[in-house]
């Protein structure tokens, strides 16, 4: 048999408490009794009453713990047990106080301490993310930013934190992600499947994503990791964690990594260390002499052994006809808008764009130029202060007017991107505006070709067969291949000219 | 949790920013919390991004805030404030951040000159703002000698102090004695009513809470706060519990001194007959739980929040004893009488180390008698505490709240907090009368200006260190 009694100065409970304390204290295996108290007159006689000597200095603002036990081993539990009691007390969770609700939370890390969301999802201003970001990371939280205009250095050190943690931040500017079948900011409804999906461009992967789904292939996941992972400053520092992560994944058997052109040293080194991997990665890179979208799906199918289907397409009633003439895209989706000007260069030569492939070919201020041109209607500089032209098309209509009435105008390629977080109609909008062109051309005695790349699939909110007859109807060739139909547009004007 | 967690647990997620965002993930049957966010103050993005980077500063700020719910404060003793502080004759200590005569408002000037009437350093009123104007006397914060004074807070070398120490660090702190309700010098009056109460303050009830004091030995003045918080004190604009309970601890050796029984009945009564009296103790303890988490570099957490009447003033744990200022609010409330609104002076005194400490208007949920007096009804205070959560770093488990199931004060103000998410601080405060010598007008709620949290994360940005 043991006795403990111990006073702790100045250390107040209330007794209502300190008695739940004591009952939890005293119900324990091989304790006689005990009693926790503060040690105020009453409860002096308490304890000199159950048999404990109290130091005579102890006061009603001290804490006396009197147990008696009948081992030595059942005396720590027993001391252990006040510890744990004293400092449950006031926990919060335990019920009460539901006299009006929690405030909603002001800020990303604290929603996330009161939630188990392993992610969160950032699109505040640019300047903004960094705090919000950084909190989820503080977390232990894995996130998705959305928002643009985020400086490289908050990149970098995000990044970094997120590695020391073994957490992924997908992003900045990050569009596209689809993460056990739930598509999170601008994504396609696809299946579930073998091939995950590493991306540093946010069309790119739609359009390889919806691709592989139209031949019956389905995704486990899409991480994102923003347009400028694969620089020569970030140096592929999510694209290690994603390929890591889907490396691990067991319903992951293929990995496809698809960019915009990216530092060479730093694809060369992404290469080396997906040969590490025990997945084998494709890699879909953006550029002169590689392969285009359409030819990555292509190769992933062949690698899981799938038959290649014919990509839809969906021609007018009245078959647009060769002749010569300027090309002028006009994209929502800048990696649309990059392979289409590869794909068209190779056929028509040089093509001026507001992301030029080459900095000689930029389009002046005013985005006019006699000869082919691509306008990325999605890019930074055209979408501040105004939604993105997936979300609202109103600029690219104007100007798709302004290119009908230009004479030199022969073929207009435009891209329709489906999916979550796009126009619910697009081709709602876009088909009237179409048919117009193609009517102001006729009037002018002129022949207007308009092709369009639609990009999503047959599950989107949107309807792929909807959206692609009503583009048909109103007088576009369509294609669901985006090389498919930059190919055919430029064909158009070679075999013309 | 991984990004292992991410790609294979069900999928939640938390938001902040567009709202169609969230509403496409929700439309997918995925749970989702939206963050209510708003941007920062403006032009913080930059500082508070450089803050958040410090790999100092979350180490920095949870021992801030171990080290403040670790401190003790115990009455040791109670001494004019030449004896304590070593303050000579025509020097004088003031609230808030420090301040020229010619910018004090109405009830600091009538504070001033009612404490060198007191002193008889003057003969009339005039006489007094006569020299004071002239710079003939000097005067600093309470908060430059570990002191921390009530609303004009005013001390002059003669009026008694309590003193107070942490048994943690032997550091010290001292405040006034209360004078009670209404025409008093800490609101600005000076009549001669005003100074006849503080002469028998400092000739009656200064040596006989002395001899108390001595005779008791220390009286632990944390664990009252700790049970007057759950007796419906709130410890800044309510401490009726908190007086009771200290003189249930002084009035024996009160009654056992050699005094006269008249004195030690003036006294009590006294004592009973104002409510505030404890808050001149909360107050030097709440200082000394502060000042134990002052000067770690790398916290951005608060450890003062001070006003003169003119400047609502900030110090932080990582930038030292430097005062980040701005324009005092004046609060909103209920007032006494026929005030109102436009009798108000803006927002003063040092009482706001009880909210830097986590009590006060932090803990408004406990104190629901007062709420309509702040102006508000008892959900309101619920609300009001559990939003300080948000922009604290810790919970002080000593401190419980019962409403909210004994969850302890919200604790240890962070500057990052503050300006990230656009919440102020809330403070419970009492209105003086804008011009000098009118007392006490009402009482509400107020924040700080915004321009002092700005201010304070430009410092910390400056002194921060960027990660490797």
């Amino acid at each position: 048999m043991t006795a403990h009694v111990e006073v702790r100065r100045g250390h107040y409970v209330d007794s209502v408490s300190l008695m739940q304390v004591s009952a939890a204290v005293a119900g324990g295996a091989g304790v006689q009794r005990a009693n926790v108290a503060m040690a105020t007159e009453l409860n002096l006689d308490l304890l000199t009453g159950m048999g404990f000597t109290v130091p005579a200095d102890a006061g009603p603002n001290d804490l006396v713990v009197a147990i008696e036990a009948d081992d030595d081993a059942a005396l720590q539990d027993a001391l252990a047990q006040v510890d744990a009691q004293i400092a449950s007390i006031g926990q919060e969770g335990s019920g009460a106080g539901s006299m009006s609700d929690e405030p909603a939370p002001r800020s990303t890390a604290w929603a996330l301490r009161r939630s188990d969301a392993p992610l969160a999802v950032i699109s505040v201003p640019g300047e903004h993310a960094f705090a919000q970001a950084a909190g989820a990371l503080d977390e232990g939280r894995s996130v998705m930013i959305f928002s643009d205009n985020v400086p490289v250095e908050h990149e970098i050190i995000l990044k970094d934190k997120a590695a020391e943690k073994d957490l992924l931040v997908m992003g900045p500017d990050c569009g596209t992600a689809v993460i056990g079948g739930v598509g999170l900011g601008f994504a396609n409804r696809v299946d579930r499947g073998p091939v995950g999906v590493v991306a540093a461009s946010g069309t790119g992967a739609q359009h390889l994503t919806s691709l592989l789904h139209t031949a019956g292939v389905g995704i486990s996941h899409c991480l994102g990791l923003g347009g400028r992972d694969l620089s020569e400053q970030v140096q592929g520092r999510s694209a290690r964690a994603a390929l890591r992560a889907l490396d691990n994944d067991p319903q992951t058997e293929l990995i496809v990594l698809i960019s915009k052109p990216p530092h060479e040293q730093v694809a060369a080194d992404l290469r080396q260390f997906a040969e590490g991997l025990s997945t084998p990665v494709q890699f879909a890179l953006l550029g002169p002499g590689e392969p285009t979208i359409t030819e990555a799906a292509e190769a992933a199918l062949a690698h899981l052994g799938r038959p290649v289907p014919q990509w839809p397409t969906w021609q007018p009633a009245s078959a647009p006809t060769p002749g010569p003439g300027a090309l002028r895209g006009l994209f929502a989706g800048g990696t649309l808008c990059d392979e289409a000007m590869l794909v068209a260069q190779e056929v028509l030569g040089p093509i001026h764009s507001n992301i030029p492939l080459r900095p000689e070919l930029a389009l002046p201020a005013d985005l006019r130029h006699d000869g082919h041109l691509m306008i990325d209607f999605g890019d930074d500089q055209l979408t501040q202060g105004r939604p993105h032209p997936m979300i609202d098309g109103a600029l690219r209509v104007a100007r798709l007017a302004d290119e009908a009435a230009d004479p030199r105008s022969r073929v207009i390629l435009l891209d329709v991107v489906l999916g979550y977080g796009a126009n619910p109609d697009p081709a709602g909008d876009l088909g009237p505006a179409i048919t117009a062109a193609i009517d102001t051309a006729g009037a002018d005695g002129r022949s207007l070709a308009v092709v369009v790349s639609l990009c999503g699939t047959d599950a989107d909110p949107q309807d792929l067969q909807r959206q692609a007859k009503t583009l048909q109807g109103a007088g576009a060739a369509v294609f669901t291949s985006n090389a498919a139909a930059a190919r055919f547009a430029a064909d158009l004007i070679k075999e013309g000219a | 949790m991984t990004t292992e967690d991410l790609l294979t647990a069900p999928l939640s997620v938390v938001t902040a920013g567009a709202a169609l965002l969230s509403e496409e993930i929700r439309a997918q049957g995925v749970p989702v919390t939206d963050v209510q966010w708003a941007p920062p103050l403006p032009g913080t993005a930059g500082p508070l991004a450089r803050v958040l980077a410090d790999p100092r500063r979350t180490e920095a700020n949870r021992t801030a805030v171990e080290r403040m719910m670790a401190a003790g404060a115990e009455l040791v003793d109670v001494r004019p404030a030449h004896e304590a502080l070593g303050l000579e004759r025509g020097h004088f200590l003031h609230a808030g951040p420090p301040i020229t005569w010619e910018r004090m408002s109405g009830p600091m000037r009538g504070a001033m000159i009612g404490a060198v009437l007191f002193e008889g350093l003057a003969q009339t009123p005039e006489q007094a703002e006569a020299e004071l104007a002239r710079g003939t006397f000097t005067f600093e914060p309470c908060h430059h000698r570990g002191a921390v004074g009530p609303m004009a807070g005013v001390v002059s070398p003669s009026m008694w102090m309590f003193e107070l120490r942490d048994p943690a660090s032997d550091r010290r702190s001292w405040c006034s004695l209360n004078e009670g309700l209404g025409k008093v010098l800490r609101y600005g009056a000076y009549s001669e009513e005003v100074i006849t109460r503080l002469r028998w303050m400092t000739d009656v009830l200064g040596p006989l809470l002395q001899t108390a004091a001595r005779a008791t030995g220390t009286v632990d003045i944390m664990a009252i706060i700790a049970q007057m918080v759950q007796m419906g004190d709130e410890g800044h604009n309510r401490n009726r519990a908190g007086t009771l309970m200290l003189m249930r601890d002084l009035l024996p050796a009160m009654v056992e001194s050699d005094a006269p029984s008249s004195d030690v009945a003036d006294a009590v009564r006294f004592i009973g007959g104002n409510d505030h009296f404890f808050l001149n103790l909360g107050m030097p303890a709440c200082k000394l739980l502060t000042s134990a988490g002052a000067d770690i570099p790398g916290s951005t957490v608060v450890t003062v929040m001070a006003r003169n009447g003119t400047d609502f003033g900030i110090q932080t744990s990582g930038t030292g004893d430097q005062w980040f200022t701005g324009p005092a609010n004046t609060p909103d409330g209920l007032f006494l009488g026929d005030f109102g609104p436009e009798d108000a002076n803006p927002d003063i005194g040092d009482s706001a180390i009880t909210e830097t400490a986590g009590i006060g208007g932090f803990v408004m949920a406990t104190a629901p008698a007062i709420v309509r007096f702040v102006g508000g009804e008892v959900p309101d205070a619920l609300e009001a505490t559990r939003l300080m959560y948000q922009i604290t770093t810790g919970e002080n488990s000593r401190f419980g709240v019962p409403i909210l199931s004994f969850r302890g004060a919200p604790t240890g103000i962070d500057v990052a907090k503050v300006i990230e998410t656009g919440v102020l601080p809330q403070i419970n405060t009492g209105m003086a009368g804008a011009k000098a010598g009118v007392g006490q007008v009402g009482a509400g709620l107020v924040n700080p200006p915004q321009e002092c949290f700005t201010a304070a994360i430009a410092a910390l940005a400056e002194r921060s260190i960027a990660p490797q």
